[in-house]
Order: structure tokens, then C-alpha cells, then sequence
């Protein structure tokens, strides 16, 4: 037997840049802050929920087990079981489809898909070198052994070492990944601009509406997401100088996602559970679909959404005609236009395996209360931002109203999902 | 804190302080606590209501000690807890006699926070009937004054018809250390069909109540005592107050709903929240706002920004939660409290728009309690005096002690004060109580 998973909304905290308002927040305390949140919103203090699945992209060691020990930390019963998954930047989507699958066979009944990352905390290590020197000492039957081993130790092995940024398989970071992409695919700098500009404008304009009262609980004093520019205009990101591709690059920091601090939830339930409960559902899940590119063969590393979305709407009978609203994350300005391209571009769409192109979609459709150039991106918290974002802009829209969710991801995935109003 | 508040406060300035004076309040015992001592129960003519209604609320009742005149002064040989005296039966000037005699070995035997509680009939009948009904008020709110060790004065009004499963609620909680910081104070009890039978210690148990401006404060103190006794609360504040609201309403096992209460749709939007759990059994309209300057500095969005959150928003709010038509609505039998101020009984310098709100809470809730009283819904407010908040901790400290200090217990009230006395309103026991406007300030000086 199987049931409809529905969202019935969610909760995150502002997001803001890292080293900024939440410099001294954890991973943990982000995501405490935005699950406690939502319980206070469904009045869920003291139940025992399904399961809390959860993830971080930057963690630290002490960070094992890190959603349990949320859910220990909140207001949940601390009956309710947790799990820690990841998948990069979809990692805040692939939680929220990892419960409505559970709930869809009728493993549980209500659970909540959630995301943290803070750029703030990300986990420094030591070298390889002071390591070794180090467990060898530990290791020592002497004192002479120990001080032998800990002499060892060379001052170019004391330098902390950053968590890595780059694709192992290419050694490019992702903004040079990106880059290579926008220079393949034609995309100008103007048109990333605007995007980025509409990104921050469309944001604003949400947050003046009373959009997000329902959606986000401020944080440490912050209220709002603390990376928007409400007042931001193509005229100004255009002063700025590339920071990807070179120079003669049109990739700026104003068209890239900031690095950032921040935590999302979505509370995904069946549609029983609400009934029971006199609770609205929003949107149900339709479907999702992961899928890869091969990059170190020299594919665009953030186009892997294109093939999923693809296959999972000829497998639903859709077209995106069908599809009132889109949501692709804004990993850059330009992975948005370049996936916009893909979609439109008969060779790239037969060369994934699709059959045909996806389609021209209409900007009026696309990001319709901003992404994550003016939110931030706090990279696995991402996907559990958009999940309630979206059902609730198809809810107001009316039941039957379809939208799309698409995220790039690192290693070539992309993971996209379809929400369906109810 | 500052040096003068932290000098003040230390032990050797604590010794100064007393030399010169100023005594350490009394400790006022709370909560759902009996006073220590005998409950005497004194009855000036046949009336049966105050023996009736402390047989409902369990209390056995000793006689009264009355001065009939000896040199010196009969006393009681121990500490008593409480007089009641039933005094609906004094229509005379002679009368009052009769109250001195039992007043005055109570006022002296009386406990530390103990109780003094008149029941008297409203002022009618002929012209020395309805004198004499004023003079029981004066006799009131001079006993209070001269009270000491947290020990309040209560009179009561009740009608003729007025039975004890109507006066239970109000007489348990008068006695009770819920009343701490209500002294001096006169309200009335009516009678409704079907009245209570006994104090519940749990009145609220599964029945969903509002409470506005709950991210902190009285508002905070409010959401946590209806908890208590068993309410299930929507905590609702601004969107901005949102992660101690959260707090809040997780800590009562409530849920929370981020809104601005003057944004045109609130009152349908507390309604859909209300909706899930069955319909709203109370509404606090607790959220309030100053915006304080002289009259002479005072500009039309000060003016209107007051009025707006304080007294206009919940007008608004009112009128979509009685609409029966609203799924998620005021239920029949429901409760609306709103939340004056002594500022605005009394008036304050420097804050016209607040006064003007908070006497017209009085005046919403005076209106309204007729007009609703088919629907047995009852509405009443709450006239809050210097309560120790975070709001009042930003008042500079030698104006704050003297504020604290302008009342008959000589110390601020706790948030907790002024929730006890909503509790008690909500309670459905307290159906026969509607229209009333009720002091939380230990009879602060200035305030009518």
C-alpha cells in the first residue's frame, strides 16, 4: 500500500554569510534553532516523530551523528529517531525525498527532512604529517620513543588545513567547473546580472509581503535573510570585477552564491497524519530523480539536473507547459542560464539520453521569491529551503498547480523533484 | 545594574535603607495556596452564600471574635488566615457597626499574606441603602491600606440571585496566593445557569487558548500559568520575536503563530491556525506597545500607532473570532480578556495614546460583556500597575523603586500576577463574572 507524501511546511532561519551574525553558531545550534522552530510552528513539542533525517556538507568529526543530536537538543520527543545523510548541495532535497519515500510505504507517518552548513565553522584539520607524528608518539613504549617521534614533527606540518573546495577528480573548484561551463555555453555578463539583480528584487519583495512569516524564525537577532540587497541594481553588480574565469571572466561575487551560514526544515507527512490532525497540506511529492554527469570526462559539472529532470517528466506524462512554477537553485547566475540553455538545446538533451529537448521556460515562472544569490546558500541546508518555499507558492495558486524543483550538486549530480498542490 | 542600584541593593545598603525607612517588601505567598491559618467566617444577617461557597471550595470556617466593647480588645489566640464576611445583608448605616466589630480583632490576628474578603450587594434600594453599599467600598480600600505582611483586602459584589457555584472561583481565588498582588480591588458576580460546583485545579485542560504578545513578559508569564492549568496555547507575536516565541511555546507544549496582530488579515489567520485544534475556547489580548512623549511632542504616528496595536487590532480581531461563520472562531462559552493599565484608569504624563488605548480597553470590555452574554461568553480586563519586566528593568533605577514602592505592598508585581488573574477569568467557572475591569497592582496610589 502506498501513500501520498505531503509537505506541510517548513522552517529555516535567516540566512547570512559566513563569519558574520552566526560565527560562533555551530552546525548544531543552526539546525537546533530551525527544528525547534518548526515545532513551535505545528505545535509538535514532546511527540515522537517518524524520523528527522538531516545533513551538513562541511562537518566536523564532533559533528558525528549530528541530527540525532539535534533532535536531542529540540523540543522533539527524544524518542524520535534521526539520520545523517549527504549529497553535497542536494543534500537538503535528497533528505525531504529519503521521508517521503518512507512515508509513501508506510514505514512512518510523519518525518522532517532538514539541511544545515556553516561556512562560519567549517572543520579545520591537521596535516597529514603532524598526524602521523602525532599517533606515532601515542603509540611510544619511551619516553625517549615519544620525543623521538614528536621530533618528527616539521613547522610546515602545523598549518591547519581548510576543508578542500575543489573536485577531487579535476582539481577545479567548483567556480572554475562553472566557469568553463558559462564560456561552452555562451552565457554574457549582463544577463547573470540580471538574474542575480531579479534574484535579490524578487526576495525582497517576499519578505515585504509577509511571504516568509511563516516559513522562517529569526535567529540570534537576525530576522531576515542577511545577505539580500533589496536596493541592488544591474548597474551596480555590473562595477564588479570576475572572480571566475579569468580576467576576462564574467563570474563576479555578485553573480556567485555567497559562502554561508544557515539551516532548513521541511516537515513531510502523509496525507492521513494531516487529516488526523486538522493540518493543511501544502503540496504533495510527486516525484524525484538523482542523476550524475560524467565530469572528469569533461561534462558541465553543475548540469547534471538536466537528464533528471528530463526522464522523471516523460516518466510523470509532463512537459514543462505543465509546470506553473521552477525553482533552480542559484549556485551561480550562470548554472541557471546554462540549465535554461540545456533545456532548450536538442543535441546536449539527446546526448544525456532524453528523446527530446525539455523546453523553453518562461522567466516569469523561474525563482519566483528569489533563490540563493540573495538568500545564501548554506550548501545542504539549500534543498530543504525550497521544498517548503515552493508548496506553498503552488498552494496559494490553487490545487492541481505543478512545480519543479532543480539542484545541482558536487561529483556531476543533480537532484530534481516535482510538488503537486493540493 | 547600576552602582547606585547595586549600593542599594548590598547588604550594608540594605541595613541603611532600613534605618531610614525604607523596609524589605513583604514576601507575598503565590499560587494555588490556602492562607496559613483559620478561615473565620463572619455573617451580618441571613445570607448563606459565603457559608454555602467555602463549603464548595472545601474550607472548614471558624466563628468570628467580635469587639463588644471590653477593655482591652477581645484577639484571637492565634494567627488567623482570613476573614470572610458576608455583608450582603447591611442595608444601614447602623449596620456598618457590626463590620467594625469583626474587623477589628481580624485586621490585628490577621497572617502574613492573609486574606480580608467582603461579599456586599451592588448599590440600589433607597437613598441610605445605596450610601451605605459606597461606604463598604471606602472601608475596603482602607483596610487594604492598613494590611501589612502581604495580607490584601477583596470586596465582592454579588446579586441577589447570586449562588455559591457562581462565587466559587472568584472567592477561591481571592483567598488563594493567586491574588497576591490584587488588593483593595471591588468586582462583581452574577449568576448564569448551571453554575460550578468546585474549585478545579486544572480548569483550562484541552481547551485552545490565544495569547498575543507571548514572546515575552507578562505575555511569556501568561502562556506558561494558562499552560498549567491545562490550556493549549497559540503563542502569537510579531514575526521579528519569532525565536522566543518558538522558545515559549515549546516550553508549554503549545504552538506558535508569527503575525503582525495589525496586519488586516490577523484575525483570519489566527483563526485558520485555531482551526486544526477545534475552535478557540479564550483570546488574551495581551500585545501592547508604547510609544511614550508629553502631549506637546506628541505626533500623529505616535498617536496612531498605539491605538492601533493596543486597542483598534483587537476590535478587529474580536469581530472576525465572534463571526459564527469563521471555522476556527470564538466557541460559545468562551472568554475574551484585554489588558488595560492603571495608566490608563488614572492617567501618566507623557503617555496620552496609552492611556487613551488602555481606558479604551475598559471600556471595550464594559461594552461588550452584554452584548455577548447570550453567547455566555465573557469579557473582562486586566489594569496591570508596576510589574517587574524586562520593559520595566529599563526605567532608570531610582524612579523605578519609587514606582515599585507607590502601593500598598510596597514592591512590584510578577508577570506571574497578572497571568493568575486571567487564569481566573478564563476559568469556566467564572462564567457569572463579565464586564469587569481588575487591578493587578497591590493598590498602586494613583488609579481610581
Amino acid at each position: 500500500m502506498t501513500h501520498n507524501a505531503v509537505v506541510l511546511g517548513g522552517n529555516r532561519i535567516p540566512f547570512a554569510k559566513a563569519g558574520g551574525p552566526y560565527a560562533e553558531a555551530s552546525n548544531h545550534d543552526l539546525l537546533t534553532a530551525a527544528l525547534d522552530g518548526l515545532v513551535a510552528r505545528f505545535g509538535l513539542a514532546g511527540e515522537r516523530l517518524g524520523e528527522v533525517a538531516g545533513g551538513a556538507v562541511l562537518k566536523h568529526p564532533k559533528d558525528f551523528n549530528l541530527t540525532r543530536e539535534v533532535v536531542l537538543s529540540s523540543a522533539l520527543s527524544p524518542s524520535t529517531p534521526a539520520c545523517d545523510l549527504q549529497q553535497a548541495c542536494g543534500t537538503g532535497l535528497e533528505t525531504v525525498v529519503y521521508i517521503a519515500n518512507k512515508i509513501a510505504l508506510g514505514q512512518i507517518d510523519v518525518g522532517i527532512g532538514a539541511g544545515v552548513d556553516s561556512a562560519s565553522d567549517a572543520p579545520i584539520t591537521v596535516s597529514d604529517g603532524l598526524k602521523r607524528a602525532l599517533l606515532k608518539a601515542n603509540r611510544a613504549r619511551s619516553a625517549g620513543a615519544r620525543v623521538k617521534a614528536l621530533a618528527g614533527i616539521r613547522p610546515r606540518h602545523l598549518a591547519p588545513q581548510a576543508p578542500g573546495v575543489a573536485e577531487p577528480r579535476t582539481g577545479l573548484s567548483m567556480g572554475e567547473h562553472q566557469a568553463l561551463t558559462t564560456a561552452r555555453w555562451g552565457i554574457g555578463r549582463a544577463e547573470q546580472d540580471e538574474l542575480a539583480a531579479a534574484s535579490h528584487h524578487h526576495l525582497a519583495q517576499a519578505w515585504k509581503d509577509g511571504f516568509f512569516d511563516d516559513l522562517v524564525t529569526p535567529y540570534l537577532g537576525v530576522a531576515a535573510d542577511a545577505i539580500m540587497r533589496p536596493d541592488t541594481t544591474v548597474e551596480k553588480l555590473g562595477a564588479l570585477k570576475p572572480v571566475f574565469g579569468g580576467p576576462e571572466g564574467t563570474m563576479t561575487a555578485g553573480n556567485s552564491t555567497a559562502l554561508s551560514d544557515g539551516a532548513a526544515t521541511a516537515l513531510i507527512v502523509s496525507e492521513e497524519w494531516a487529516a488526523a490532525r486538522g493540518l493543511t497540506p501544502l503540496a504533495r511529492i510527486v516525484d524525484a530523480e538523482v542523476a550524475a554527469v560524467d565530469h572528469p570526462g569533461g561534462a558541465d559539472l553543475l548540469l547534471g539536473p538536466v537528464a533528471a529532470t528530463g526522464r522523471m517528466l516523460a516518466r510523470r506524462g509532463l512537459t514543462l507547459d505543465d509546470v506553473a512554477l521552477v525553482e533552480i537553485h542559484e549556485a551561480f547566475a550562470s548554472t541557471v542560464l546554462a540549465t535554461l540553455k540545456a533545456w532548450e538545446d536538442a543535441e546536449y538533451c539527446r546526448s544525456v539520453g532524453l528523446d527530446s529537448p525539455i523546453g523553453s521556460l518562461d522567466r516569469s515562472r523561474l525563482n519566483v521569491t528569489g533563490s540563493s544569490l540573495a538568500a545564501g546558500h548554506p550548501f545542504a541546508a539549500t534543498g530543504a529551503r525550497l521544498v517548503p518555499t515552493l508548496a506553498k507558492l503552488l498552494h496559494e495558486r490553487g490545487p492541481g498547480t505543478k512545480g519543479l524543483i532543480s539542484m545541482c550538486a558536487a561529483g556531476g549530480q543533480g537532484v530534481v523533484a516535482i510538488l503537486e498542490a493540493v | 545594574m547600576s552602582a547606585l542600584e547595586k549600593a542599594f541593593t548590598s547588604k550594608p545598603g540594605k541595613a541603611i535603607a532600613a534605618k531610614a525607612g525604607l523596609k524589605e517588601p513583604p514576601r507575598l505567598a503565590r499560587g494555588r495556596t490556602w492562607p496559613e491559618g483559620a478561615i473565620v467566617l463572619a455573617e451580618i444577617g441571613e445570607s448563606t452564600l459565603a457559608r454555602e461557597t467555602l463549603a464548595l471550595l472545601g474550607r472548614s470556617v471558624e466563628s468570628p471574635i467580635v469587639d463588644d466593647g471590653q477593655e482591652p480588645a477581645p484577639g484571637y489566640g492565634s494567627r488567623i488566615g482570613a476573614l470572610v464576611v458576608d455583608a450582603t445583608g447591611v442595608t444601614t448605616i447602623d449596620q456598618l457597626e457590626q463590620l467594625r466589630a469583626v474587623l477589628r480583632p481580624a485586621v490585628r490576628g490577621l497572617a502574613k499574606s492573609g486574606r480580608i474578603v467582603t461579599l456586599a450587594r451592588p448599590a440600589e434600594g433607597d437613598w441610605e441603602q445605596r450610601s451605605v453599599a459606597r461606604a463598604l467600598d471606602g472601608i475596603n480600600r482602607t483596610v487594604a491600606k492598613e494590611l501589612r505582611g502581604g495580607a490584601t483586602a477583596t470586596l465582592v459584589r454579588v446579586t441577589p440571585d447570586t449562588v455559591a457555584g457562581d462565587l466559587v472561583s472568584t472567592l477561591g481565588f481571592v483567598l488563594q496566593g493567586r491574588s497576591a498582588f490584587v488588593d483593595g480591588q471591588a468586582w462583581s458576580v452574577g449568576h448564569t445557569d448551571s453554575p460550578a460546583t468546585a474549585l478545579d485545579d486544572r480548569p483550562l485542560d484541552g481547551k485552545v487558548v490565544v495569547v498575543t504578545g507571548a514572546a515575552r513578559g507578562i505575555g511569556a508569564a501568561i502562556a506558561r500559568t494558562l499552560a498549567r492549568d491545562g490550556a493549549h496555547i497559540i503563542a502569537v507575536d510579531i514575526p521579528a520575536a519569532g525565536e522566543s516565541l518558538a522558545a515559549v511555546a515549546n516550553e508549554v507544549g503549545g504552538s506558535a503563530l508569527q503575525l503582525d496582530i495589525t496586519a488586516a488579515d490577523a484575525g483570519r489567520r489566527i483563526a485558520e491556525h485555531a482551526a486544526r485544534a477545534g475552535g478557540i475556547y479564550a483570546v488574551v489580548h495581551n500585545a501592547g506597545i508604547t510609544r511614550d512623549k508629553m502631549l506637546v511632542n506628541t505626533d500623529a504616528a505616535r498617536w496612531a500607532s498605539v491605538l492601533d496595536v493596543n486597542l483598534a487590532a483587537q476590535i478587529r480581531i474580536n469581530d472576525i473570532l465572534l463571526d459564527p461563520a469563521t471555522d476556527g472562531g470564538l466557541v460559545d462559552g468562551g472568554r475574551l480578556v484585554g489588558i488595560a493599565s492603571t495608566s490608563g484608569l488614572a492617567g501618566n504624563k507623557g503617555q496620552t495614546n496609552y492611556a487613551a488605548s488602555k481606558a479604551g480597553v475598559a471600556g471595550l470590555v464594559e461594552a461588550m460583556a452584554p452584548d455577548l452574554a447570550e453567547r455566555l461568553i465573557t469579557v473582562n480586563a486586566v489594569a496591570p500597575g508596576f510589574i517587574e519586566t524586562e520593559m520595566t528593568g529599563r526605567i532608570p533605577f531610582v524612579q523605578r523603586e519609587i514606582f515599585r514602592r507607590s502601593n500598598s505592598l510596597s514592591q512590584g508585581g510578577r508577570p506571574v500576577d497578572v497571568a493568575e488573574t486571567i487564569g481566573y477569568l478564563l476559568d469556566p467557572a467564572s462564567k457569572a463574572v463579565t464586564g469587569q475591569v481588575i487591578r493587578v497592582c497591590g493598590q498602586n496610589l494613583v488609579g481610581a
